[in-house]
């Protein structure tokens, strides 16, 4: 399996990571020389092999259904690049 | 003031004990060595004022006799860990400026038993490498130099702000986090101690997210003693982690009794491989030799899936990754950058700044491995051969009691002089397959190659069995007797 | 019998699912500690988690999972024991984690069913499956011109996702399926059903074909938070394919809203890529083993279903299936009229079949067409189970007739008294002594001696006449009953 360059586009895209018209080549090229390495799994008889889930051997843990969290809006609000009115604000989205 | 800085991390805790010296003249003798060791560029962070507060915390505590078991002992903190109030930026451009109003709970783990902050350690982009190179605040430089050599050489990664902080004497300790191997490798390549515990040991709440599945916090230490300690104070389990371990916390110093007869050493032969340099190969059958020496039994065993592990890891942390790191959007914390063109292009423009190339890569091919039509081929068979990874590990430890391997495949290289991102990755192979099973393991230093660089040997255990991996650790550096240290240089 | 649509070539079958996103019923939030409750002021129940800051994780809330499972035995659904959290990755400014923990490959809940009246015909529709998942924040367009503002308050609620089978051909099955899920949620309580606050939204899958051909392509109408809404969506879309269709055009399938104001579904802004979600099983989660004995457990919490009670209401107490269905259909009218019911039984020592059907009459007629007319919820109605028990007991025990019940009612509703208070201060006890009526029918006869000798030579439909003479003249308190058999004793001597 090769990626071309539409599909680095879309990849690229669907991750949200612009990248240059004059990167997409290089790009190509480096991704494709991961796959074609990491292709070498295909040598793997799996047959009936279940993907490993979590390594850790355990029940999932349950959380009381108990209020002990939130109510710290400065907080959450700090950081952000741009906040109004106690919201966070971004750019509207263009159609 | 040096010989505070010659003090190892249990000399020092003793000495406090004794009211020998005060966490302030400790604090103060770091906080100098720290400043005077900025060539490293092993701190992207200093807290210099937190040190002092938090020392004279440790001074009151001492004074009063209710002092943690870490009272003032100075740390560097890898900028992988949320520290309250304090820059937290996983040594990336995205999280420019990101104060977290929270603390992580490893760290507040070190801090409840009395620990020092001295500042926060780069690290390769979201732990994303092995040397260090990738932080936004520029490459670290290893301590160590070649004999007769001036080339500035990578510290391994991603823990290489703290492993050279370590090895410069500029930290009495500091943690790490390891994903691959990004304790083990960089502590192989300082001549320090790191510990990579048994997956769920540490706590992962607060600290920024590389592959969920695989991170895990651990000390770097000059001993394994002090790694012990510190390794104490770490781990415990957090309800606020689902995939935290409830299991009691031992003694791991204790551990610590030097007496290994008719312990079983596994002795794995898929890691024998054919481009192992020969004076690594050389050490690993000298650590074979001291343990036998010490009455340990070496067993030949088989981990037939070993070859495959990189790969496996190679889809399954970038999959994790690229998920994982969603979150830097522009939206809510760390950089923006908005041309006026609306969500997505703020989206895209903010990502393609604020990430470096490395991690660029890592989410796009994880973007790509789970895409629709790839996920089988790629995710869901790296599952499944985890899955064959993890049993043969099972298979090895129904007839031995822990494994010894060499830690890395070379010594520390030059700083710019691997360019092509899978032989970067190769660094891992020795570390990233007992990181897919969730097992603990320890890398400490065994000797110098040629050059007079450190080389290191790695101890797998079982699940949660720390304590023999510490146990066999202590015969190792004991018989090694490894007294090297790296010229100052540095200090100015 | 499925319902046709005509078109201008033929008939058309309408061919529907739905998928409800109901929201969870619990304190705090699907994976953080942080308050679920509606309407809080912006930013203020948000935990880190809940803002996903770097290194937070989620832990799962037990009653959140309780509720699913208890909700997936009322939909008489499979309960998966072992059932996998995963993440739906994609970038929006209300997701802040840039993903959604969901259940894809292995849900909660797998196969079961709700049945379904529509005129009288009861249908089995199909569930396909619920799982849990996280809510997302919330964005407000339009309070600046170049800002979208975000709130979080929202995000990490906990929803189920209830999926259909698209078992449903007119859009009356899809509002009595809706009302039917919300009635169930209700009663086992793991969903308020609030659709204005948007505890509940449905998406609707609508195709259409002609009938017995295999299924059309379907449109996805996102959103709908009314049954009236739904229907009208429906209707409005099941007509639009049918014309693009006819007119020789195709179905493309997307994503369309409903705008209620216009009544119609238009599409939402085309996508250029299609959604690749990249679905992968969540690492911060391992799987959700339930215990069977704890689904056990869980089983003995729920409560009787409406269904179940409507056909108890009809085998043991005699209630038309209509009146059963009418009480049943909120969780409120049935507990109401159980407890007049109790009441009525426990104080007039008759039989609950004896008195029931007229209790069911009262409340569905008089008291439902009044609280109607009042814009009141039973939970607010002005006449308690208490006193209504009360005033029906006047009835059974033959104090007061129907028509003054009505009468005592109205001043119940007005007032919120007592019956036996307003029967006392009105004077509106009814007179059950023969003697006195007797001598009122003496007087009535008298009155009308003309009428007497037209009943006496065969014109019967005079006694109902006579009837009303003497209740009027007794204000309508006379024991009809007693009015009645002297009647006809006097009329006949
Ligand atoms: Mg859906
Ligand atoms: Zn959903």
């Amino acid at each position: 399996m090769s990626i071309d360059l539409a599909t680095v586009r879309r990849i690229a895209h669907l991750a949200r990571i612009d990248i240059d018209d004059a990167a997409l080549a290089p790009m190509a090229g480096e991704l494709n020389q991961i796959l074609s390495w990491v292709e070498q799994l295909a040598q793997v008889n799996t047959d009936g092999v279940p993907p490993l889930t979590s390594v850790v051997d355990a029940e999932l843990p349950r959380r009381a259904d108990v209020v002990t969290d939130g109510g710290y809006p400065e907080d959450v609000l700090a950081n952000a690049p741009q906040a109004e009115h106690g919201f966070f604000a971004v750019p509207k989205v263009i159609e | 003031m040096s010989d505070f800085l010659a003090l190892t991390l249990a000399e020092a805790r003793d000495g406090l004990r004794r009211r020998d010296f005060t966490a302030r003249e400790l604090a103060d003798a770091y906080i100098e060595a720290m400043a005077a060791a900025r060539a490293l560029n092993a701190y992207c962070a200093e807290t210099p004022e937190q040190a002092l507060a938090m020392a004279a915390a440790a001074d009151q505590a001492l004074a009063a006799g209710n002092a943690g078991p870490l009272a003032g002992i100075p740390l560097g903190i890898k900028d992988l860990f949320c520290t309250k109030d304090v820059l937290s930026q996983a040594s990336s451009r995205i999280l420019e400026g990101f104060k977290p109003r929270y603390e992580s709970t490893v760290t507040a783990n070190l801090w409840r038993d009395g620990a020092v902050m001295l500042g926060k350690t780069a690290m390769d982009e979201f732990a994303m490498g092995s040397s260090t190179e990738t932080a936004v605040t520029g490459p670290v430089t290893n301590p160590w130099r070649g004999e007769g050599s001036n080339k500035n050489l990578v510290p391994g990664g991603s823990s290489g702000g703290s492993s050279a902080a370590v090895a410069a004497k500029i930290a009495l300790g500091a943690t790490g986090t390891d994903t691959g191997g990004s304790i083990r490798q960089p502590a192989a390549f300082t001549g320090t101690v790191g510990i990579k515990p048994t997956y769920g040991r540490c706590s992962r709440w607060g600290i920024i997210a590389f592959a969920s599945s695989l991170d895990q916090a651990g000390p770097i230490a000059r001993t394994v003693r002090d790694a012990a300690i510190l390794l104490k104070s770490m781990a415990g389990h957090d309800p606020k982690d689902s995939t935290s371990i409830n299991a009691p916390v031992p003694d791991f110093e204790a551990a610590l009794s030097g007496d290994i007869r008719g312990l079983k050493v596994g002795i794995p032969k898929e890691y024998h491989t054919t481009q192992m340099p020969a004076e690594i190969e050389a050490l690993w059958q000298q650590g074979i030799a001291w343990l036998k020496d010490a009455g340990a039994k070496i067993v030949d065993v088989s981990l037939p899936h070993t070859q495959y592990a990189l790969a496996t890891y190679y889809i399954v942390a970038p999959a994790e990754a690229s998920s994982n790191l969603a979150r830097y959007d522009g939206v809510r914390y760390g950089l923006r950058v908005n041309n006026g063109g609306g969500l997505n292009d703020m989206y895209a423009k903010t990502r393609a700044a604020g990430f470096g190339k490395e991690v660029k890569r890592r989410i796009l091919i994880g973007t790509y491995v789970l895409s629709a039509g790839y996920y089988d081929a790629y995710y869901l068979k790296a599952q499944q051969v985890r899955t064959l990874i993890a049993r043969d590990f099972t298979e090895a430890f129904k007839t031995v009691d822990v494994l010894l391997t060499p830690t890395a495949p070379s010594s520390a290289f030059g700083i710019g002089e691997t360019t092509d991102p899978i032989a970067m990755y190769l660094n891992d192979v020795f570390t990233v397959p007992a990181s897919l099973a969730g097992l603990p393991a320890m890398s400490l230093p065994a000797g110098l190659d040629k050059a007079g660089l450190p080389l290191g040997l790695q101890l797998i255990g079982k699940v949660l069995d720390e304590e023999t991996v510490i146990k066999v650790g202590g015969v190792i550096e004991r018989a090694a007797g490894f007294a090297a240290a790296p010229k100052p240089w540095w200090r100015s | 019998m499925a319902k046709l649509i005509e078109g201008a070539t033929g008939s058309w079958e309408v061919v529907i699912g739905m998928e409800v996103h109901a929201q969870v019923s619990s304190n705090a939030k699907l994976f953080s500690g942080a308050s679920a409750t509606y309407g809080a002021e912006p930013n203020s129940q948000v935990s880190f988690v809940d803002a996903a800051m770097p290194g937070m994780l989620p832990v799962i809330n037990e009653e959140c999972v309780r509720q699913a499972v208890r909700t997936g035995l009322a939909l008489g659904a499979q309960i998966n024991l072992y059932s996998v959290f995963d993440r739906k990755n994609y970038f929006y400014a209300d997701l802040p984690q840039g993903y959604q923990i969901s259940q894809f490959k292995h849900p909660i809940v797998g196969h079961g069913r709700i049945m379904i009246e529509v005129e009288g015909e009861t249908r089995e529709v199909g569930i396909t499956r619920l799982h849990l998942e996280q809510d997302a924040g919330k964005s407000l367009h339009d309070q600046h011109p170049s800002l979208t503002y975000v709130d979080l308050n929202r995000s990490g609620v906990a929803l189920m996702e209830i999926v259909s089978e698209p078992d449903m051909r007119s859009s009356e099955e899809a509002g009595a399926y809706l009302k039917k899920l919300r009635t169930i949620l209700r009663y086992i309580g793991s969903c308020d059903g609030n659709m204005e606050e948007g505890s509940m939204r449905a998406d609707v899958n609508v195709s259409v074909r002609r009938p017995g051909e295999p299924l059309g392509t379907r449109c996805e109408i996102k959103n709908v938070n009314s049954v009236r809404f739904l229907q009208q969506a429906i209707e409005y879309e099941a007509r639009r394919q049918i014309d693009i269709i006819e007119d020789g055009g195709k179905i493309d399938q997307e994503t369309r809203l409903f705008d209620a104001a216009k009544g119609e579904t238009r599409s939402m802004r085309s996508k250029e890529e299609a959604h690749d979600y990249r679905y992968f099983p969540d690492p911060d989660l391992m799987p959700l083993k339930l215990a069977q004995a704890w689904v056990d457990k869980v089983a003995k919490t729920l409560p009787e279903l409406p269904d179940a009670k409507r056909d108890r209401f009809v085998a043991d107490l005699g209630l038309t299936p209509y009146n059963a269905s009418v009480l049943v259909a909120e969780k409120e009218s049935a507990a109401y009229f159980e407890a007049v019911l109790a009441e009525l039984t426990a104080v007039s020592g008759k039989p609950a079949r004896e008195v029931a059907t007229q209790v069911a009459n009262w409340v569905v007629g008089d008291l439902f067409g009044a609280l109607n007319k009042a814009g009141k919820s039973i939970e607010n109605s002005p006449v308690s189970a208490h006193n209504f028990a009360q005033l029906q007991k006047l009835m059974v025990d033959g104090q007061i007739s129907g028509r003054i019940a009505k009468e005592v009612f109205e001043h119940m509703l007005a007032t919120g008294d007592e019956p036996a208070k307003i029967v006392a201060e009105k004077g509106l006890v009814q007179v059950s002594d023969s003697g006195a009526i007797a001598a009122i029918i003496d007087e009535v006869l008298a009155e009308n001696a003309d009428k007497v000798a037209e009943y006496r030579s065969g014109k019967d439909k005079l006694f109902g006449f006579f009837v009303g003479q003497v209740m009027k003249k007794t204000q309508g308190k006379a024991n009809p009953q007693l009015v009645n058999e002297a009647l006809k004793a006097k009329l006949s001597a």
